[in-house]
């Protein structure tokens, strides 16, 4: 008995006096005090030292995009150190190209605060807020893409047609971490007090989540917008408009902008998928074609074996090639898959649509 | 306690009993850092300064905690714990006194915690029953020669690099066969000094 008594002590004191000294020196060594952080050379924030850019931030109610939350894996939390940054570290080279490291861009969640600090982030960055809403719709559209209304309450969301938000998905049974995963608006930007995304099931953490344990009626936390993808008020040619699964999405919201100004622009909208099962939205898309007589939705189903199917076979590059005239005057809106988008950019191009009017969101 | 002058165990420690070549400890860091010369001289350099304080501190909780106390056979708990708050500690210190240090030794710091050859070398001290001298010997001699080693390893690598391997063997396969040739050279060494 007694040496099981020394026993447990004589550990429990050593592992003491190392938490006390680790503890101690977290107190000393690792206490960089208060630190000043400016933003854009106008807002100034009085801050604790010793955490990371990005966790300071968002204390700060400043949002930067951010999707494997802080581990320095996605690379979206660039943001501009101009003075008092530090070295860049080594987790932080594999993401970071020479242009940007020219920049002096650095990745937030690794870039820690050690002194006076600069940073320069886009003003739109400032119109991120948090929002905790609630599920108020839940909808399978697919065998694998959930559209999913969440409510804002008294909350007001600003943003542009194409652009992204971050949800959170928490700790739930068989997945112990919190990830923030980010999915385009599908709603219309005069639905100020919520949003719809699509989601579709991959496996993955965030999915999982929202596939298999949202219910209508939990809260979750999203944060945005974000994104440069958005529908641009360039000139009024003709729009090509290409995605696939939950890609359609931001094409939604665009499509929704279109319609509830009345910008009856010449389009059409590329559309790829496997088989009938796979469409979904099609009153949603029949509505458009009627409240806006220039618009045209064609799908694309590569792997559809029935003669019922009257419309296109193949690839969405393949649909593009047959389909769009006086390529030189349009602009062109793809969301999909980067192999996707890299193949329908080729074929764009073969179709002489300038380059600086293809708009895309590769995930 | 063993009969063996101290200077004794540090020559054998880098070139005889080279904790790699042949203990074939430290193996993990060894394969996947030794790319190019300048990070693994900075693997090395750290694990070296990790080797000598925490085998030193080691011997002292070892032979004035655990032996009184009769607790010998916790010394594989207690010398992982000392080992990783020290790591933990010198990461603490490193980023704040000496920052181009730790900006260039980087991710390699926190590594060292479970690189083999540190708990390896408090455990031949226990094992070999060092004096606090040869312990000390001993844990800078382990730590020159893992940093000898797997600096020797990035040059060859680096030259290799530029040759064609076959797919299969590219990356850890050649670095394991390479290991296998050089410990056979360390063998040559072996009739200098001896200490296992």
């Amino acid at each position: 008995m007694s040496t099981i008594l020394t026993t447990t002590l004589i550990i429990s004191a050593i592992t003491s006096i190392l938490a006390a000294i680790l503890t101690a020196a977290d107190r000393t060594v690792g206490n960089y005090g208060e630190v000043k952080l400016t933003i854009n050379n106008e807002k100034t924030y009085n801050v604790e030292g010793g955490t990371t850019l990005l966790s300071t931030l968002r204390n700060e109610k400043v949002f930067i995009p951010s999707a494997c939350g802080g581990k320095g894996s996605c690379g979206y939390c660039k943001v501009e150190v101009t003075e008092g940054g530090g070295p860049v570290l080594a987790t932080e080279l594999p993401l970071l190209t020479k242009e940007e490291l020219v920049k002096n861009m650095r990745l937030s969640c690794q870039c820690k605060l050690k002194q006076d600090i600069k940073i320069e982030i886009p003003e739109e960055l400032f119109n991120v807020k948090e929002y905790a809403s609630t599920v108020v719709k839940m909808e399978k559209v697919t065998p694998t893409i959930k559209y999913l209304r969440f409510d804002l309450g008294e909350e007001e969301i600003n943003f542009r047609p194409g652009q992204y938000v971050q949800l959170k998905a928490p700790a739930y049974e068989g997945n112990d971490e919190e990830v923030y995963r980010a999915y385009s608006v599908a709603s219309s930007v005069n639905d100020k007090h919520a949003i719809e995304l699509l989601i579709g099931y991959t496996g993955g953490i965030a999915t999982t989540y929202v596939h298999q344990h949202l219910n209508v009626g939990d809260n979750v936390h999203i944060n945005g917008p974000y994104g440069d993808f958005y529908y641009h008020e360039d000139d009024n040619g003709p729009i090509i408009l290409a995605g696939a699964g939950t890609g359609m999405a931001p094409i939604l919201s665009i499509l929704k902008y279109m319609s509830d100004n009345g910008i009856n622009r010449e389009t059409i909208f590329f559309f790829g998928a496997k088989t009938m099962s796979d469409l979904f939205m099609l009153d949603q898309l029949k509505y458009f074609e009627e409240k806006l007589p220039g618009f045209k939705f064609i799908a694309t189903l590569s792997r559809e074996e029935s003669l019922d199917w009257n419309g296109d076979r193949g690839r969405v590059p393949d649909s593009i090639i047959k389909h769009v005239e006086n390529g030189e005057s349009c602009s062109a809106y793809l969301c999909g898959s980067p192999a996707m988008i890299d193949s329908i950019i080729k074929a764009l191009e073969e179709k002489k649509v300038p380059l600086h009017k293809i708009y895309y969101d590769k995930f | 306690m063993i009969d063996v002058h101290p200077f004794v165990i540090f020559i054998a420690s880098i070139f005889t009993s080279n904790m790699i070549f042949s203990n074939f400890l430290g193996m993990c860091s060894f394969i996947a850092v030794s790319k190019e010369i300048p990070t693994a001289m900075g693997l090395g350099v750290a694990v070296t300064m990790v080797l000598s304080f925490t085998t030193v501190l080691n011997y002292i909780v070892y032979w004035n905690i655990l032996v009184p106390f009769g607790l010998e056979y916790l010394m594989y708990i207690v010398f992982i714990l000392v080992i990783a708050a020290f790591v933990q500690l010198l990461e603490m210190v490193m980023e704040r006194y000496l920052s181009t240090l730790y900006y260039a030794l980087g991710i390699f710091l926190p590594l060292i915690t479970v690189n083999c050859a540190i708990l390896g070398v408090s455990l031949f001290m226990v094992a070999r029953q060092y004096d606090f001298l040869q312990t000390f010997m001993f844990s800078v001699g382990s730590g020159i020669g893992w940093a000898l080693a797997i600096t020797a390893m990035a040059g060859i690598r680096s030259k290799l690099s530029e040759n064609s391997i076959p797919e299969g063997l590219r990356g850890a396969p050649t670095t394991l066969i390479i290991t296998g040739i050089m410990a056979l050279a360390f063998i040559g060494f072996s009739g200098m000094v001896q200490i296992q």
